[in-house]
């Protein structure tokens, strides 16, 4: 079977872009993010950061929310909700 | 590197906002590079081109006659310009002016001038009508073309596959999309009228536009490669503002045809990114384009590489380029005596240090 960085979820759906289209992101600390190869560019706020540098570190949606729900005094469903919401937007904004 | 003190000229000095001519970008890389220490020579063909009246870039600046003149008029301009100026390098800069060039350019060797452009054989298959043979050698799309003399085309091409919007276009220059038949007529003897035949239908893509340009060595080489994406456009469709990008697949596309063509001299490969991400040739130029000062902002100076080239030099390895530099054009006057508006008008030249032989009176000057 061929390999692929894509990040599964725990339902095996490809949520995440890939690392290597996460790692050539151009993050600042603002919360501006550019991607070299499209030349598009984006803004994240504060939890988006700490989401997007997070997805550099870890892949896995079940280890990414137990860290958030460490760090964020919130719902583990709604940090959930929110990680997909974001995950689908980084998608729309990033070129796989 | 060697410090290049040459003389140069170079064409291609208008500059309106919404379609500006390369000339006057690739005379400020040159101006601003460390390594150019000579003079540069505009060359325009309208008395109200604006790089012909800045002394920033041009030394001094000559009219030429538009092509329509002929071969022997632009001939016999070139050899007084190069008397007047012992120019070394010529870079022209503008499509419609390079078949001419390259058919003469015997007599161009012949009279001192250096340059580095493509064969005539490599501008013909750049043209605009080969798209889809060199879409095919760069492993990309691109849009159905058809060239066409006569409007009627226009009137029956949706029963044969074709759907407006659609693209009209000059062999060299001029574009307009048309939404209907009656459009696409006007537009058809518009283009035909300011250009000639064929006429080159278009099918309109919608995506983003990519831009690339470079230097061809000639041998297959794609020299310092720029890339950018269009952030903002003019009415004409050109960049206003843009970003450099690294785009694999626009690289590896624009490599496979330098290398099939073995282009020589500046080229600019365009492409559209459209809905379903797929990369569509839409044409390749065999110049700089316009935004060139942005290779002076990512690093490779391509019009310095040009010269070196020209000069029978080796270009220097480029630095990596850097992607997310941006450059947003904007217009300014420049204040221009009478004096030498009337020296471009009537003797066709003008020199920095040559003020115009007569004093024009103007009514309320004291």
């Amino acid at each position: 079977m061929e390999q692929s960085n894509e990040v599964k979820s725990p339902s095996g759906s490809d949520l995440f872009p890939a690392l290597d289209v996460l790692n050539r992101l151009a993050v600042s600390e603002s919360g501006f993010v550019f991607d070299p190869a499209s030349g598009h560019n984006f803004t994240v706020n504060e939890t988006g950061l700490v989401l997007l540098r997070l997805l550099l570190k870890e892949q896995r949606l079940d280890l990414i929310l137990e860290t958030l729900s460490n760090e964020f005094d919130a719902d583990l469903r709604e940090i959930e909700r929110d990680v997909i919401e974001f995950a689908s937007a980084l998608k729309e904004n990033v070129r796989a | 590197m060697a410090i290049i003190n040459a003389t140069v000229a170079i064409t291609g000095m208008n500059a309106k906002p919404d379609n500006p001519g390369p000339g006057l970008a690739v005379a400020r890389c040159l101006r601003e590079s460390p390594d150019f220490q000579g003079r540069i020579i505009g060359l325009g063909y309208d008395a109200l081109d604006p790089g012909l009246y800045l002394d920033e870039y041009c030394d001094a600046s000559y009219l030429l006659p538009y092509p329509s003149a002929g071969n022997d008029a632009l001939l016999d301009q070139l050899q007084v310009i190069q008397q007047r100026e012992q120019i070394d390098i010529l870079l022209p800069c503008l499509d419609a002016e390079l078949p001419g060039m390259v058919r003469l350019l015997p007599a161009l060797t012949e009279m001192g001038f250096k340059t580095f452009l493509p064969t005539s054989e490599q501008l013909r298959l750049r043209n605009k009508d080969r798209l889809p043979e060199l879409a095919e050698i760069a492993g990309i799309n691109c849009p159905q073309i058809k060239a066409i003399t006569q409007a009627g085309f226009l009137y029956q091409c949706q029963d044969e596959g074709w759907s407006y919007p659609l693209v009209v276009k000059g062999l060299f220059y001029g574009a307009y999309i048309v939404h209907s038949a009656d459009e696409a007529a006007d537009a058809f003897r518009k283009i035909a009228a300011e250009w000639g035949f064929p006429v080159l239908v278009q099918q309109m893509v919608k995506g983003e536009e990519y831009n690339l340009t470079a230097v061809g060595d000639g041998e297959g080489n794609l020299l310092g490669p720029v890339m950018m994406r269009k952030m903002a456009v003019t009415d004409k469709g050109k960049a206003w503002s843009g970003i450099s990008i690294d785009d694999q697949t626009l690289l590896d596309a624009s490599t496979a045809l330098a290398r099939a063509i073995r282009w020589r001299g500046p080229l600019e490969v365009e492409v559209i990114r459209d809905q379903q991400g797929h990369y569509q040739l839409i044409e390749i130029n065999p110049r700089f384009p316009a935004w060139i000062y942005l290779s002076v902002g990512v690093g490779r100076n391509l019009p310095l590489a040009l010269l070196q080239l020209a000069n029978g030099q080796t270009p220097d390895a480029f630095p990596a380029s850097k992607a997310g530099v941006l450059f947003i054009r904007y217009a300014l006057e420049k204040i221009v005596p009478i004096a030498e508006f009337e020296s471009i008008v009537m003797q066709g030249h003008r020199q920095i240090t040559d003020n115009a032989s007569t004093e024009t009176e103007v009514p309320g000057d004291e």
